[in-house]
């Protein structure tokens, strides 16, 4: 394929994968800004997501869209109740100390991968798009006698895969809303400045963190449902969302969900683009170090006002 | 009887004790602790970095990787004898803490555990690119006939034993050191307020450096004598699931502690190994095992002992 | 239940078995008066079951499982092996060498087995034969890798039930050369399984005059795979995948949606799709392409009697998927592996008269003697031979297509097909 092509097309797989990692890392970012703690089951959250979209569609049956739609809302909310149970059940007896969280959230880890293996199995499993027509792209190229469309090999998306990118806008939007220009965003905020002063004015602090903890997983979850009709739901599909979530949260800038979006979106662009001109393993480790890179001479990351 | 005789009578007692073990342990037992020993200097390593300096970092795969393969990859490929190879894994490990420390000291907090977790992705994925020399994630069988240090041969289980006996009496013994001697003690304090320690005059940055390389080096030295010890090399142990053991093993254990480590390591091997017995869901106990602990022994098991019991354990 | 058994006493007994292996060999020659002399004890055969419950290899593990169960349950209501019953010790190495090692270690000192078994992932396999060579335990794996045969590995490390990557690529390179097109590219995962795959069917291509003309290597634990399809050349006549791991369905449906249709032939391994429905939503575009497959999963029109009793007893349907869920699919391609190993290793205990750990190179010997082995309900794979010097067998291959959603078998090669030279004597080698 020619350059130009391959370019439009690296770009377009990165597109998806940015939205997907911006609706993760937007939840990781929600519980680690307010909370300040490091949740390492934030990718289990979203592999129960992805596991519980299979349920429902295969409970709904009939047309796949069906069974999408309700997974949509039903996977978010079960996720997100659990973590919040979580979240008053453990997190909330270990005072939020953050080594104690991590050690804590890895034994969540276990737990939750253990029943999942134990209940929906070893597999990798499918669950079909509502929709997902192929589209094929043109490209202009100069030929004799001027410039001229033409149809590339290869060159395409599929419908879903740009209706994922419209999803994932949309939901962040509301995420920006929510924080923005409700209440309930405000206590938030209030509580992520100054816990002490929060408490002292009277807000729940409790309550407030565990509808954090449910929100961020129910985020995860989201965008597990989002992307399983493009990749299986699968028990162990949760470490690589959990890692580059961390990675996109730091890299923006602790706290500053604008920062997580552009980060993710950057992060995303570049794992596809970068491929276009290594071999893939190659491409892996030159993102990779980029990352550090840009931590090392940046630590607060690209929009962070403080030092992570 | 002043503190100092009671470190001393503690950790000696423990390595004496271990050293009686190998005399009575059944098979089994015996080569497990001989494993656990060489994994609990590793954690002894990252210790030294995460419990004692503050920093907590999530690549210790790297150094524990490129011990164990600055180790195996002269011995499997050039024969150089297994001595000299320990020697190349010390140096692999310690080199490359010094120069990575000069860029992920530049930064702190949550920040540093992803420099240095995408350090070790980047290593572990180098591991897999060189496929031709390394084996990728297969990895490679260390021949038996090479692993024989001074005329003995390690993959005996006797020799095996004593000689991971060796290596963790001699990081638990700098450990020890370490944190009696002044540039540990500056350490500590650079974990409790960095800020302060710079303004009395002391380098931090420098000492921070000094623990990254200690650490590495420790891990390191971890990392080649497991692969001289059980005889193979590969990329799973430079994966990130090794970077969080050593974190997991030390919290358990007791951030902080010199004995921590150990007990950490020890715990978390038998919690896998005797629940397995009893149920194929295992890790369904060791995730409540570990939800169990951080609720119930917050400062780890050896860091409860301290808080309860003994205030003068370091 | 631990057992006393100092340090000393080891040593005695390493030493021990070092003079009995001279009389053990001995023995080997006189199947008839061991078997007599030491069926005696009617305590039970203890084989150590090295199994990936958890981890990447959790799927192959949930089958190999079930297919050793049953050839257990026929092994005892036959009479067990040598008079004794069998008993099969299951722990779980979460995919894991390190784990894996500890297992093997487990079974040698703690369970008390008389050997252990059943290993699949290569790295597992690698990271573990150290120490049961070590600790003396014969160790039979099912694993495809070309690992025993290349001589990496130790007296006591045997693949007696499933063939070699090396001898399985070598034996589809003239169909895919002949069939599918002489230009191929291949795509693999970017670790030692797909680096055989590249060199060994690298070089079998070019032997039949075909050319390959990219070789994309594709990073572990990868998930999107649409950014690295256009680094497939144009003029591509047969695309060559080996892809593995939870990522395969993404990978065949982004293939799909590449192409679009005009793609060029495909041929896989059906260690892709192992475990997975092939008529599952997304792979329809697989339709008419080829897979290898080491037996067959559809029941096919000349469906041996041999394999329709292991079906049977395995409780697999017709369509490979389990007679209880047939949303279960098996990993038909490979788990025929555990029953003929088990097989193999009653046949070598019954012919070494084996009755303890002290026969055990005694066993190894009986092992390395064998060469036939015909299709049987002991062997419903096929007819095998097996290459004492390599610890490897060798066995027929078959090529199946997808038509209307179902594997049907279009070829199957010759045992000859897949041979090659020995890369290794291990009969030479001390015990």
């Amino acid at each position: 394929m020619e350059i130009g092509p391959y370019f439009l097309l690296a770009t377009l797989e990165g597109a998806v994968t940015a939205a997907v990692l911006a609706l993760t890392a937007v939840g990781l970012s929600l519980v680690f800004g307010v909370m300040r703690v490091v949740n390492i089951a934030h990718g289990e959250f979203f592999m129960l997501g992805a596991v519980i979209a299979w349920w429902v569609a295969q409970a709904v049956g009939g047309h796949p869209a069906l069974g999408f739609a309700a997974a949509l809302v039903i996977a978010p909310l079960i996720v997100g109740g659990l973590a919040a149970a979580a979240d008053m059940t453990i997190l909330k007896r270990l005072d939020y100390d953050p080594e104690r969280t991590i050690v804590a959230t890895i034994g969540l880890l276990y737990v939750i991968q253990q029943v999942t293996l134990m209940t929906y199995g070893p597999e990798a499993r499918p669950v079909e798009a509502p929709f997902g027509t192929r589209l094929a792209i043109p490209w202009i190229e100069h030929a004799e006698g001027g410039w001229r469309l033409y149809w590339p090999w290869g060159l395409s998306t599929t419908s879903y895969k740009l209706a994922v990118m419209a999803a994932a806008a949309a939901v962040l939007l509301g995420v920006w809303a929510l924080m923005a220009r409700t209440r309930i965003g405000l206590v938030m905020r209030a509580t992520q400045m100054d816990r002490g002063m929060a408490l002292a004015f009277g807000i729940p602090v409790e309550r407030v963190y565990a509808l954090v903890f449910g929100l961020g997983a129910g985020l995860a979850a989201l965008a597990a449902v989002l992307i399983v009709p493009i990749r299986q739901a699968h028990y162990l599909m949760g470490a690589d969302p959990l890692l580059l979530s961390f990675i996109v949260v730091i890299i923006g800038g602790l706290g500053s969900l604008p920062g997580t979006v552009v980060a993710a979106v950057l992060i995303g662009l570049s794992d596809g683009i970068i491929s276009v001109f290594f071999s893939p393993t190659l491409a892996k480790i030159i993102a990779t170090l980029l990352v550090a890179l840009v931590l090392v001479f940046r630590p607060q990351g690209l929009f962070g006002t403080r030092a992570a | 009887m002043s503190d100092g005789r009671k470190v001393l009578l503690l950790h000696g007692g423990l390595l004496a004790g271990l050293f009686a073990l190998h005399f009575v342990l059944p098979a089994y037992h015996h080569g497990n602790l001989a494993r656990i020993m060489v994994l609990a200097s590793y954690a002894v390593g990252y210790n030294v970095l995460f419990g004692y300096t503050g920093l907590l970092s999530l690549g210790h795969a790297l150094f524990f990787a490129a011990g164990m393969y600055g180790m195996a990859l002269p011995l499997h490929h050039l024969g150089l004898p297994a001595g000299w190879a320990l020697l190349t894994g010390l140096g692999a490990g310690a080199g490359l803490a010094a120069l990575l420390a000069l860029l992920a000291l530049r930064t702190t907090g949550v920040a540093f555990l992803i420099v240095t977790l995408m350090f070790a992705q980047a290593g572990h994925l180098t591991i897999l690119y060189f496929g031709e020399v390394t084996r990728g994630d297969e990895g490679f069988v260390i021949d038996a006939a090479q692993r024989v240090l001074w005329g003995i041969d390690l993959s005996a289980p006797d020799a095996r034993y004593l000689a991971a006996l060796a290596l963790f009496a001699a990081s638990l013994l700098a450990c020890l050191a370490l944190v009696r001697a002044p540039f540990g003690k500056t350490l500590i304090a650079v974990r409790e307020n960095e800020e302060r320690v710079r303004m009395l005059g002391y380098d931090t940055h420098l000492h921070k450096w000094g623990a990254m390389v200690i650490s590495g080096a420790l891990s390191a030295a971890a990392g080649a004598a497991y692969g001289l010890l059980f005889g193979y090399a590969g990329a799973t142990f430079g994966s990130v699931q090794y970077s969080i053991l050593p974190l997991l093993w030390v919290l358990l254990g007791g951030a902080g502690t010199v004995i921590g480590p150990f007990i950490g390591t020890l715990f978390m091997f038998y919690l896998i190994d005797l629940s397995s017995d009893l149920t194929t869901a295992y890790m369904l106990v060791a995730g409540v095992a570990l939800i169990a602990l951080t609720l119930f022994a917050p400062q780890g098991l050896a860091g409860e002992v301290r808080r309860r019991l003994w205030r003068w354990l370091p | 239940m631990t057992r006393i058994d100092d340090r000393p006493a080891t040593t005695t007994r390493r030493g021990a078995l070092r003079t009995l292996a001279g009389a053990a060999a001995g023995a080997a020659s006189l199947p008839l008066w061991a078997r007599y002399t030491h069926a005696q004890s009617a305590e039970p055969i203890r084989i150590g079951f090295q199994v990936h419950r958890t981890g990447i290899g959790a799927a192959y593990g949930r089958w190999y499982d079930r297919t050793t169960q049953a050839a257990a349950r026929l092994i005892n209501e036959a009479g067990g092996i040598n008079g004794r019953p069998v008993e099969i010790v299951a722990e779980d190495d979460g995919t894991d060498p390190k784990r894996g090692a500890e297992v093997v270690e487990k079974f040698a000192t703690q369970h008390g087995c008389d050997i252990a078994f059943g290993t699949l992932f290569s790295h597992v396999v690698i990271g573990s034969a150290p120490r049961a060579g070590e600790l003396k335990l014969p160790y039979f794996v099912v694993s495809e890798g070309h690992h025993v045969a290349s001589g990496m590995l130790n007296r006591y490390t045997i693949q007696p039930g499933i063939t070699d990557v090396k001898s399985q690529v070598q034996a589809m390179a003239p169909f895919v050369t002949e069939t599918l097109g002489k230009k191929v590219t291949l795509v693999f995962p970017d670790y030692a399984y797909g680096h055989d795959h590249r060199d060994f069917f690298s070089a079998a291509v070019e032997a039949q005059g075909g050319e390959v003309l990219a070789k994309l290597a594709i990073p572990p634990a990868e998930t999107s795979f649409t950014k690295y399809f256009p680094k497939i050349p144009r003029e591509t006549e047969v695309l060559y995948h080996v892809m593995v791991g939870p990522g395969v369905l993404t990978f065949v449906k982004e293939l799909g949606e590449f192409f679009g249709g005009r793609g060029p032939e495909l041929f896989g391994f059906i260690d892709s799709l192992e475990a997975v429905a092939i008529d599952s939503p997304g792979l329809e575009f697989l339709e008419g392409s080829h897979f290898w497959e080491g037996m067959p999963r559809y029941a096919q029109p000349d469906q041996s009697e041999y394999d329709a009793f292991y079906r049977q007893q395995v409780g697999v349907d017709d369509t490979g998927a389990s007679v209880s869920d047939p949303t279960d699919i098996s990993t038909y391609g490979h788990m025929f592996g555990c029953w003929e190993t088990l097989y193999v290793v009653k046949a070598a205990m019954e012919a070494s008269g084996y009755a303890g750990p002290e026969n055990r190179p005694a066993m190894i010997e009986a092992v390395e003697a064998m060469t036939e082995m015909p299709h049987s309900r002991q062997h419903p794979q096929g007819p095998k031979i097996f290459n004492g010097k390599t610890h490897q067998v060798f066995g027929r291959q078959h090529i199946s297509q997808v038509r209307d959603g179902r594997l049907v078998k279009v070829h199957t090669t010759s045992i000859e097909d897949t041979f090659y030279p020995d890369e290794v004597d291990y009969t030479t080698r001390p015990f």
